[in-house]
């Protein structure tokens, strides 16, 4: 097991290295010519303009050379510059990351939890209505369109309901808290904003629901699994024999030993949140990095594009290497319950 | 399907092994698609790219779906929608199994080198998320469904080299192939003859259930702007025009449902096959 982990942390760097080349092969192999975006169509009539822009954003050089170059610049943590936003892509992408965060882990936690409780009610009455309609809810979230389902709910909750506020991070009245950790609901919770918070709350409310429903069906049906596994064993038996009850059971002696496998689906499940946050976003009018990867990908911004798809297959690559790591490692039978609180 | 409706009068009628509920309900919802999207162009109620009412109906007797922003019939505009969308699934699952399962056979087979440098470009294909990796190559080559079509064979062969590799890996070690090799049957032979018949089953469970996944990532290129274009029929593009329109909620109902029935039924279909043609793996 040690020699398998060591080996993947050992492929992670060339794996690494091969996502940032065939991000910046990409789009430079392009068929549209990058200037375009760059100076607008009109003036790519006019040479002189042409040249300069050539010659201020690199692409005089040839491609190896300009290949070069991009991984010097990475190494100092330079992307490059946005051609839309004239921005360092880094600055861009630096700013934008805690709303994706705030999003995702809020959606993994919704997801996470709705998902192991499904499972256990599910493996408890196999077969019965609830294991069917908890199968029907978990199977509905991972299969609907995001980018449809939360145009239902922002329908449903905001617009006929009005229980919840509409797209976007925080009250388009109120400011956004002081900078601290980025996530609106911590800082102004820091900012002792009362009403800052609850407005940040509410916001966040809607898509990390529908957000952490796609990963609902992933969890559940692997808690569902693993408990049904887990109860037809010998102890669960003895515990019920010895008096236990049927919640102590279920609890205490089931879901603690089914948890572990889960675990390492949640890591799985971060795939599904990438994906799942890119439209999110851009559904909700969410300015994290998912919806600066769309306009970025409709403008044609190349540096922003070969960016932002850098910086997700790093994250992809660490959380698949974690998951892995964790399924290695892990023995469930030595370090049951060592690790059951997430 | 008429042994199924002959039989089911006789009262000792019994399913066949096959017909479980999963397999048979996802795949009459397939069938029904097909069906609409072979003929729907002779009895749809509206012409999908026309102005057919007032705009901004909702649904009534006359428009059951509602019209959009521009008078167009929803209805007709997502029955239309499974032209588009089913030719760019077969498209580009048949493109990825053909080219995954080559490299992965090969891969698999002739190991050494070879088999490395396969399976680098796997593991590097496979470590970017899906989507970002289609929406850079469809930003590069251009917008475009069939462009976002190559973007997605791009995103999806590595996942059929890997199980093909696999399955030719332990295949190969099996007492019939080493009696092969042993009376000297050729290397092509073998694999081609005792090996590959052997690995086709969780290709074909992962082919289907994959069916939905493309559709789906078809719509999320066109809504995100990248694959098709106005005023194209098609799902994910209807669902952007719905989105600013958010309020007005059958804009994008019709092509929602359309999705939505497409991926639970290749996912129900693809249970259902493994079930039937791999009783251990479910």
């Amino acid at each position: 097991m040690f020699a398998y982990v060591a080996k993947r942390i050992v492929a992670m760097p060339f794996l690494l290295l091969g996502v940032i080349t065939v991000a910046f092969l990409l789009t430079h192999f392009t068929a549209a010519d990058p200037l375009t975006s760059i100076i607008g169509e009109r003036q790519m009539n006019n040479p002189d303009v042409v040249e300069a822009a050539r010659q201020r954003w690199g692409l005089d050089r040839s491609l190896p050379e300009q290949y070069l170059v991009y991984l010097g610049n990475l190494v100092t943590g330079d992307f490059g510059t946005s051609f839309r936003t004239r921005q360092p892509v880094a600055q861009d992408l630096i700013v934008r990351l805690p709303a994706t965060l705030e999003l995702v882990i809020s959606a993994m936690i919704l997801g996470t939890v709705f998902g192991i409780t499904l499972g256990v009610f599910a493996a408890r009455s196999r077969g019965g209505v609830i294991d069917n309609l908890a199968r029907l809810f978990a199977l509905v979230g991972a299969s609907a369109p995001v980018f449809w389902s939360g145009l239902l709910v922002l329908f449903v909750f905001s617009v006929q309901l009005g229980w919840l506020p509409g797209p976007g991070r925080i009250d388009a009245r109120a400011v956004a808290p002081p900078f601290v950790t980025g996530f609106f609901t911590i800082d102004s919770l820091l900012a002792g904003d009362w009403a800052g918070f609850r407005s940040a709350l509410l916001h966040l409310l809607l898509p990390a629901s529908v957000l952490g429903w796609t990963v609902t069906g992933i969890v559940s049906r692997m808690v569902r699994a693993s408990m049904l596994d887990v109860l037809s064993q010998e102890y669960i038996l003895a515990a019920r024999a010895k008096g236990a009850s049927p919640v102590r059971v279920l609890l205490h002696h089931a879901l603690r030993n089914a948890m572990l496998p889960t675990l390492t689906i949640i890591g799985f499940s971060f795939a599904y949140l990438i994906t799942g946050a890119v439209l999110t976003e851009t559904i909700f009018a969410w300015p994290g990095i998912g919806s600066y990867a769309v306009s970025a990908a409709r403008g044609l911004d190349h540096p922003a594009i070969v960016g932002v798809t850098i910086v997700g297959g790093a994250a992809f690559l660490v959380s698949n290497l974690l998951t892995d790591i964790a399924y290695a490692v892990v023995d469930p039978r030595v370090k049951l319950g060592a690790k059951v609180g997430a | 399907m008429s042994l199924l409706a002959n039989q089911s009068a006789s009262s000792r009628f019994v399913w066949p092994e096959w017909a479980t509920l999963p397999l048979v309900g996802g795949g009459l919802v397939i069938f029904a698609w097909v069906i609409v999207g072979l003929t729907v162009t002779s009895w749809a109620p509206f012409d999908p790219v026309k102005l057919a009412g007032m705009r901004f109906q909702a649904p009534s007797m006359e428009h059951w779906l509602g019209t959009d922003s521009l008078g167009r019939d929803v209805l007709s505009r997502t029955l239309y929608g499974v032209r588009h969308s089913f030719p760019i699934a077969v498209f580009v699952i048949g493109c990825a199994v053909v080219i995954g399962c080559t490299l992965g056979a090969i891969a698999g087979y002739v190991g050494g080198w070879l088999d490395g440098v396969i399976m680098r470009f796997v593991d590097i294909t496979l470590s970017f998320p899906p989507i970002l990796l289609a929406m850079a190559v469809t930003a590069s080559l251009g917008p475009g469904l069939g462009n976002a079509a190559i973007a997605m064979v791009i995103v999806w062969w590595p996942i059929y080299a890997r199980l093909m590799r696999a399955q030719v890996l332990s295949v190969r070690q099996r007492e019939h192939v080493e009696a092969a090799v042993a009376s000297g049957a050729t290397r092509s032979r073998v694999l081609i003859k005792h090996i590959l018949p052997l690995c086709w089953s969780p290709i074909i469970v992962n082919a289907t259930m994959d069916f939905g996944q493309v559709v789906l990532l078809a719509a999320s290129l066109s809504f995100i702007g990248l694959g098709a274009v106005p005023p194209t029929p098609e799902w994910g593009q209807m669902i952007s025009e719905g989105a600013v329109q958010f309020y007005r909620w059958w804009i994008a109902l019709g092509p929602g449902v359309a999705i939505l029935s497409i991926v639970l039924a290749s996912n129900f279909l693809g249970d259902g096959l493994r079930d039937y043609l791999d009783p251990r793996a479910a």
